[in-house]
């Protein structure tokens, strides 16, 4: 039907019309490219006279109670600053995280967002420049003295984006995360077993668990993510502390190919072969996996303080918390940290309005509004009266850590690809796909490429 | 301006097109439209996509010039390898074992003589018709440790072979696999089913009077009547197991290790999780490379034969 001329034209528009495309687009990222903020600016702190001021705030505060308090707390900031109004877009964890890096690039960048703090969302921002150092407002507004230096670390980059750990404060959390171990004390009771007060016993109990029948731990890996708080839980007992710093800040110096490393992920690959697991784990998903724990289908469940609130309304009094109990002779050490800081984006048109929202969000008054909606407040977590029950043991193991022990970072902040590849490697170290030395030379690898580069 | 519209489909029109519109820019004119549109929406974003596989690009800041060096990574990297991999077994699930099932599905329904055909046809057809994510949700319930695939397998004394499909090392491409094949049997099932109702009756009726079986008939006569309806089924499905995002998405995440991890993820996975642009712009244009020449193999295949 198309006679042969018409074709060649065609396909010759086509072309021309894709090499202009091509033409047109210069190098990527040269229009966001840009010299770093400067970190010295003049603050002004008295909103109300900004006049009117239009706050885009991104947050992932989606579910329940943690939708309740940023509901509240914005209402509260509105009616304290008539002259502000916050637009919130909220959405989930993961939608934020594949959404944030367009958004933050685009034109139309949103004033206020919520960040992971690792080297895969705020420290790209960071080193892309997207993100303002707090400095200038920390000192208005006395930050420094809010935030302990364990918790401003995991904020801190310097500005290039390189070190992670130290420098300017580039967000600010709201709410701590401490890993720990939720058991069943029924089922303990059933299986005659004492709840375990060292790391032996601990171990101890997970064998006694599976003579008795049942299953010790409840593990849901298919999203390959819960599995790093399963290891990250075994190394926080038998590496030192200062070399998981390192290696999850992403610093030179440290290995993940050392005898202790290996215990660590030769005890996890022992504890699925011995059993001691679900049926499955990497074939069930995180959801199915605290599910199944809060009907008893198994003991214990590794896993972090955001489980608390759907366990407890799953499980009422049937279920307790407690950091990981320690080696003998060694402190309490857990994986945690804090929940998304909040940042101020270099875009933002407002960022004195920004600086006071976020002031305002993480105030000692707001801190109380997270306890009231059962969450666990990052700061002035001694000071709260939490509900009884679960919520107790959630403060209680937060502030033993923070305070007495080792609050230990989240092994994926490391690189940029380091969750990807830790969780492959886990699963297959899970499967008995890879022994232990493969596994950790995998994670090695990630490292080593990064910290060398 | 009208007429040569009109005329266009006829034989005339060679004629009449070179009294009427002696300049190729005539001809342009009726194309620009949809050529704007297309190239806005296709052939632009395709060459951005090529000019940024030869970039190292992290999203957001200044990206480096490095030629090739993607492309060579798609060669040399053993994970990007074997996502092109598993992506030529899903080809197996999603177009050669739904091709062979849905030959004798259609023979079997249309010249069996079925009763209530139509709803036949609706069930076999159905799992087109649901939404890919909802596909996934639902195959992960069952192929979970105490879902109904094991349940079943329990029932009929295969118990010892029960395990987590997804999560086991060997079984969960397969198993994502089998979903496929579910999803793409009634789309060429009844593909099929209307080649094989265009034969004409007489065919089967002098093939049976020369003392052919239903095996003989099927070979000597149904298979070459839809050999058109076959390469349009290959071509549907073949592109289907290569664009595979979706199921693997829902299912399996690419786990367990990096063993389903399939092209279109890792695009994916690079582009918004890894913030690895370039190399997933190249993983992209590959694969789309890949996809065109495996359907003008099977076109040209379904032309000659």
């Amino acid at each position: 039907m198309t006679s042969r001329p018409a074709r060649t034209r065609r396909a010759a528009v086509a072309a021309l019309v894709g090499a202009l495309g091509l033409l047109a687009a210069c190098t990527p990222g040269s229009e966001n490219a840009a010299a770093p903020p400067p970190t010295d600016r003049a603050v002004q702190t008295d909103i109300a006279s900004l006049g009117p001021v239009t706050l885009t705030v991104w947050d992932q505060e989606v579910r329940g109670g943690q939708n309740e308090q940023m509901e509240r707390l914005n209402a509260a900031f509105q009616q304290q600053y008539p002259n502000v109004t916050i637009k919130r877009d909220s959405r989930s964890f993961d939608d934020l995280a594949t959404t944030l890096r367009l958004a933050l690039s685009g034109n139309d960048a949103p004033d206020v967002v919520q960040a992971n703090n690792g080297r895969a969302d705020m420290g790209a921002f960071v080193a892309a420049g997207e993100l303002l150092p707090l400095e200038p407002w920390s000192r208005a507004y006395g930050w420094d003295q809010r935030y302990p230096d364990s918790v401003r670390q995991y904020v801190s980059y310097t500005p290039d984006g390189k070190v992670f750990g130290e420098g300017e404060m580039y967000g600010l959390p709201q709410v701590g995360e401490v890993v720990g171990i939720y058991y069943n004390p029924a089922e303990l009771q059933r299986l005659g077993i004492a709840v375990p007060t060292t790391w032996e016993e601990f171990e101890a109990a997970l064998a006694a668990v599976k003579a008795g029948g049942a299953t010790p731990l409840a593990l849901g890996n298919v999203e390959s993510w819960p599995a790093l708080h399963v290891f990250g839980t075994v190394q926080d007992q038998l590496v030192p502390a200062d070399q998981i710093t390192d290696l999850a800040f992403g610093r030179a110096g440290a290995s993940w190919t050392t005898p202790e490393n290996t215990q660590a992920a030769q005890r996890v690959a022992d504890w699925a072969r011995a059993g001691y697991f679900n049926e499955g784990v990497n074939g069930i998903d995180d959801n199915q996996a605290w599910q199944a724990f809060s009907r008893g289908e198994a003991v214990f469940l590794i896993g972090g303080s955001w489980y608390a609130a759907d366990l407890e309304a799953a499980m009422g009094q049937n279920v307790r918390f407690m950091p990981p109990p320690p080696p003998a002779g060694r402190p309490v050490s857990a994986t945690g940290g804090t929940g998304l800081p909040f940042a101020i984006t270099s875009a933002s048109d407002a960022p004195d309005a920004a600086a006071a929202y976020l002031d305002f969000i993480t105030s000692s008054d707001a801190m109380r509004v997270l306890t009231e909606t059962g969450n666990l407040p990052v700061v002035d977590t001694a000071a709260q009266t939490p509900p009884a029950g679960l919520s107790q043991d959630v403060f209680a193991a937060f502030a033993a850590v923070a305070d007495d022990g080792q609050l230990l970072p989240y092994l994926d902040y490391a690189t940029p690809t380091m969750g990807d590849t830790m969780g492959a490697a886990l699963q297959d170290l899970l499967s008995g796909a890879q022994p232990p030395e493969a596994v950790l030379s995998t994670v090695e690898a990630d490292y080593a490429a990064f910290v060398n580069r | 301006m009208a007429d040569t519209l009109l005329a266009g489909p006829t034989t005339t029109a060679p004629a009449r097109r070179g009294h009427l519109g002696p300049s190729p820019w005539h001809a342009l004119a009726y194309v620009a439209p949809a050529l704007v549109v297309y190239a806005a929406f296709v052939l632009y974003p395709l060459g951005r996509a090529v000019h940024l596989s030869l970039f190292d690009w992290d999203g957001l800041t200044l990206a480096t010039f490095v030629g090739l060096d993607n492309y060579l990574d798609v060669v040399t990297d053993g994970d990007l390898r074997a996502a092109f991999g598993h992506a030529l077994v899903l080809i197996v699930f999603f177009a050669l074992l739904p091709t062979a099932i849905g030959l004798v599905l259609a023979t079997l329904l249309t010249r069996a003589r079925v009763r209530g055909l139509p709803f036949f046809r609706t069930v076999v057809f159905l799992p087109q018709v649901i939404a890919m994510v909802v596909v996934g949700v639902a195959w992960r319930q069952l192929y979970a440790p105490d879902g109904s695939v094991n349940d079943l397998l329990g029932i009929v004394g295969l118990g010892g072979v029960a395990r987590a499909w997804l999560g086991d090392p060997t079984f969960a491409l397969p198993a994502v696999g089998v979903i496929g094949t579910w999803v793409q049997t009634g789309l060429v099932t009844v593909l099929l089913m209307a080649g094989i109702s265009r034969i004409p009756d007489q065919l089967y009726e002098a093939a049976r009077l020369d003392g052919a079986g239903p095996v003989r008939e099927f070979f000597a006569i149904t298979l070459p009547s839809v050999r058109a309806e076959l390469a349009v089924a290959l071509t549907l499905t073949v592109i289907a197991a290569l664009k595979t995002f979706d199921l693997i998405y829902i299912t399996t995440g690419g786990g367990p290790g990096n063993r389903t991890s399939v092209p279109s993820y890792e695009v994916y996975n690079r582009a918004f999780r890894l913030g690895e642009v370039g190399s997933a712009a190249a993983v992209g244009v590959t694969l789309t490379v890949i996809i065109f020449a495996i359907n003008l193999a099977v076109a040209r295949i379904g032309e000659r034969r």
